[in-house]
């Protein structure tokens, strides 16, 4: 293995590609793009969770000035309108009925966005009104009618391997199991038992919701949206419309954040609807209060058990999760397929029983939310660990020390095995937060970590085209949503052609233009796009070489490989000048290519584990229950950053948007009302939250299956950071809460009843 | 209705409806989207701009507000050779934004800043910047590059 410090590009946090765009206002999202003769929509939500609807009546809407057309459920004729990658439950625009508040009934198509808006106030609705089912326990008793009352065919899902599992309101249900947890649990010395919840959270992606659709004279039909997976996006459109793949072109600017929110396929078919029935191109843009009534994370209700024998060593785990999925499936059941599988946590866990069911219910549909049911399942887990702890009298680094999984070790039987140090991790970020001082009153410390089954399904395809000016194009169909898939797949390409950064250009993100990627999603970028473009670049080579032949006229065994080109004696062409020598023509380009599918070394799922470790020393102010974060620590298990400066930014911000679930985010409904839809209401992390002293640090042990032994991040810190602070609190007062967030009112409850139960 | 006022260092007047906002007007009529909507409630700061050096939120300010006053706005911080300002350095040095949605009004909200006190303490940047909200970076990046443009802008004077 090439050693680190012969990379000249990659492992340097070089300038990002698209910093001077983003810093000077000249980068172009979604939301500010025009194109000729656009017209715009806007969308009538339902005010119902449950109802049919009984007749829609337009007349008057379409009748107002600037008004160009109507599109409800009535007018969908020709069209295949349900759609889903997993479950096909979703219709483009209601069908008949609605199933959450705020779900689009109609869309306006007028000149601008004011007409559109102004004439959604004339469109007459007739709604029989059903009995709302809003929560899980309703939506599972007997007797309850189910939410969708036909089943529906599979989605276009590649990737899943349980599916559909769909029986009345279950949406999806997942087992996973090993061992025997009732004889384990009958010989335990300690069990932990609890249930746990982690609440309904939104991504709050800065740039809401938007698309263009537009079909064009020979029906083909051209999206621009924000949205993360361009593919998946493709084939949803496709089936809609009965189009075959290439007539579909997704472009994927700038995007404005996602988090997972924005994951597949939201409001895409509804504005090529829009642009099929109005003949002109038509721009959707949703409000932020719009995009709450988009996508939500899964609430999950854990009720969960864990066993240690007398030695402290973990025996049995047993967990019933309920997550809670809104009206429509979207990537819930890949949230509750990860977060039966997540809960084990990184430990050895002989015997195993977990039963997780995402279920249907009235509200907003839920979907990925970054950690894809890690956070979830991982707060009832770390903070039993802490509980477990206590119980066998050992200090909870050094229980965890006793029951992590070591690096090749398997915690899953079947899958991967474990390709991280997550023993190193630990005991580093316990040193980090110098675990060993005394703590200050209202202080407390802890240290948690989270291991994920990262990567999604390995299909990604990408293209290098080396030109004979010395340029060097990347053609790839993962987007730039900030994690920086922009500059670390050019670095990776410079590095391999031997050319400056500065001669990489990026080229991303147009299904028109790019191979297959699956997804932008699951951390899995920089692991498998960044391997693929590698190979595209070797393959290039291979290519060059035996043009080099040739240009040199001797045996390609005589040629030497040296950075950027090959030497023969005392001469040295590089890679451009052979090309160029070789065509004898200006201009020229050769591509290379790779195809990385689920084989070779990617045959084992997951693609590679992702390692969330974090610490934290939180201070309390006793009186009024508040909790500020002193200090915060976060190790980036990643193989080998290839820019680290934006690996650990990944690990702070996901760190930050743990931080946001553990201490305010919470969505709440009033009956079938989102009570807290807006950003006055909901509450982020505000710079005034950052932790007073943040320490990170990079491991890079080189054992993924990524470019030069890189592995994924980004989605760990999400993990860990909500139980690692109830941990924290617990020391600090000895109470344990186990509903999140943990807001000062809850915490402040929770103290006065601990002082209640306390012998005076 | 018209309405004049002076524009990244240009006299501009433009045909406006009474009811637009500055967000709109900028975005649209003046095609600045460096001007970024989000929140629409004077929460998230992405849609900061300055009018007489001062930060408001485009999303919420009336655009004929603006008469006769001096608007800046992301596009126009770079110089005329088209220097980045010290912040847009700082911002570029300390890997200060991911998805950049949030950035100009970072940017522009800490010029205010600086131009006011450019040795600003770390807690008066954290109270200054508490209306800017960034979903990706967890701040402390953002943080770090005002500090460093704040050292240089002391610098220069
Ligand atoms: S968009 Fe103006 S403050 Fe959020
Ligand atoms: S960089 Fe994405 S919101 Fe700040």
């Amino acid at each position: 293995m090439k050693p680190l410090s012969d990379f000249q590009i990659v492992n340097h946090s070089v300038p990002r590609g698209d910093g001077i765009p983003k810093v000077t206002g000249g980068a172009i999202y979604t939301s500010d793009m025009v194109v000729e003769h656009m017209a715009w929509a806007k969308v009538l939500r339902s005010p119902f969770a449950r109802a049919r609807i009984l007749s829609i009546d337009a007349s008057a809407a379409k009748a107002q000035p600037g008004v160009i057309d109507i599109l409800t459920g009535y007018d969908l004729k020709g069209l295949q309108p349900y759609y889903g990658h997993g479950v096909k439950d979703h219709p483009l625009i209601a069908i008949g009925q609605v199933r959450f508040v705020g779900e689009p009934v109609a869309a306006v198509i007028a000149e601008n966005e004011l007409a559109a808006q102004e004439a959604l106030g004339k469109i007459n609705v007739d709604y029989e009104e059903l009995d709302p089912i809003l929560d899980v326990d309703t939506a599972m008793a007997e007797g309850t009618p189910r939410i969708h009352e036909t089943d529906f065919a599979d989605g276009s899902f590649r990737g899943f391997d349980d599916f559909p599992g769909a029986a009345g309101n279950i949406c999806q249900a997942v087992h996973v199991g090993w061992g025997d947890v009732d004889a384990a649990f009958a010989k335990a010395a300690h069990i932990a038992e609890g249930e746990f919840y982690f609440p309904m959270v939104y991504a709050y992606a800065m740039e809401p919701y938007v698309a263009i659709a537009d079909f064009d004279a020979k029906g083909h039909l051209t999206v621009y949206t924000s949205g993360q997976h361009p593919f998946m996006v493709r084939h949803d459109v496709a089936h809609v419309f009965r189009l075959p793949l290439n007539s579909v072109r997704i472009i994927v600017p700038y995007i404005g954040g996602g988090y997972g929110s924005k994951s597949y396929t939201k409001i895409e078919p509804l504005v090529a609807a829009c642009s099929w029935k109005s003949g002109r191109p038509v721009k959707l843009q949703l409000s932020v209060e719009e995009a709450f009534l988009t996508t939500r994370g899964d609430d999950a209700r854990v009720r969960i058990r864990t066993a240690v024998d007398a030695r402290g060593h973990l025996v049995a785990r047993q967990a019933t999760i309920h997550l809670n999925t809104g009206a429509y499936a979207e990537n819930s059941p890949m949230v509750c397929r990860k977060a039966a599988n997540r809960i084990v946590g990184p430990y050895r866990i002989p015997n195993i029983k977990i039963d997780c069911f995402a279920v249907y219910t009235n509200t907003v549909p839920a979907s990925s939310y970054r950690g894809l049911g890690g956070a979830q399942v991982t707060f009832p887990g770390e903070s039993q660990m802490d509980e477990l702890a206590e119980m066998s009298g050992s200090d909870p680094v050094e229980f965890r020390l006793k029951n992590l999984a070591h690096s090749g070790e398997s915690i899953h039987p079947g899958m991967r095995p474990i390709d991280a140090d997550i023993p190193g991790d630990i005991r580093e970020a316990a040193k980090m937060l110098r675990m060993d001082r005394p703590l200050a009153p209202g202080h407390g410390r802890s240290v948690c970590c989270s291991a994920s089954d990262a990567g999604a399904h390995p299909v990604t395809l990408a293209m290098v085209q080396v030109y004979a000016d010395g340029a060097v194009s990347v053609l790839s169909g993962s987007t730039e949503i900030g994690q920086g898939s922009h500059t670390v797949l050019t670095q990776i390409a410079a590095e391999e052609m031997g050319v400056p950064l500065e001669k990489v250009r990026l080229i991303g993100s147009d299904t028109a233009v790019t191979l297959f990627e699956r997804s932008t999603g699951a951390s899995r970028t920089t692991t498998l796009m960044g391997r693929a473009v590698l190979e595209a670049c070797r393959e290039a080579i291979a290519q060059i070489k035996v043009m080099a032949e040739e240009v040199f006229a001797v045996d390609a065994d005589k040629l030497v490989e040296e950075r950027g080109g090959l030497r023969h004696g005392g001469k040295f062409l590089t890679w451009a000048n052979i090309l160029e020598q070789y065509f004898k023509m200006e201009g020229c380009s050769i591509v290379g290519r790779a195809y990385l599918r689920k084989a070779g070394d990617l045959t084992l799922v997951p693609v590679f584990w992702e390692i969330g470790v974090v610490g934290v020393e939180i201070a309390l102010d006793e009186e009024t229950g508040k909790i500020c974060l002193d200090s915060l620590v976060t190790i980036g298990d990643v193989g080998l950053a290839i820019h680290p400066a934006m690996t650990e930014g990944q690990d702070l911000g996901a760190a930050t948007m743990g931080l946001g679930a553990g201490l305010f985010e919470e969505l709440i409904y009033d009956g079938q009302q989102l009570m807290n839809g807006t950003m006055l209401e909901y509450r982020v992390p505000r710079f005034s939250d950052l932790a007073k002293n943040i320490d990170m640090k990079l491991v890079q042990n080189r054992d993924g299956v990524g470019p030069y032994g890189a592995k994924g991040g980004g989605e760990g810190a999400v993990n860990p950071i909500s139980p690692c602070i109830a941990n924290a609190l617990y020391r600090a007062t000895g109470a344990r809460i186990r509903t999140l967030p943990l807001t000062p009112e809850r915490v402040w409850k929770a103290l006065q009843e601990k002082k209640g139960a306390a012998p005076r | 209705m018209n309405v004049s006022f002076e524009l990244n260092g240009k006299q501009t007047t433009l045909e406006i409806e009474q009811r637009e906002s500055l967000a709109e007007v900028l975005r649209g009529r003046c095609r600045l989207t460096g001007v970024k909507i989000s929140c629409e409630a004077q929460v998230c700061g992405s849609c900061t701009v300055l009018v007489d050096d001062l930060p408001v939120s485009a999303c919420t300010l009336l655009a004929y507000e603006v008469r006769g006053k001096r608007v800046t706005t992301i596009e126009g911080l770079a110089d005329d050779s088209g220097r980045l300002h010290p912040l847009q350095q700082a911002f570029l040095d300390h890997f200060s934004f991911q998805c950049g949605y949030c950035t100009p009004g970072m940017i522009l909200a800490a010029k205010a800043l600086l131009d006011e006190n450019s040795a600003a303490t770390d807690a008066e940047i954290v109270a200054h910047m508490n209306g800017n909200l960034c979903r990706c970076t967890g701040y402390l990046p953002i943080l770090k590059a005002i500090r460093q443009a704040a050292n240089q802008l002391r610098g220069q004077k």
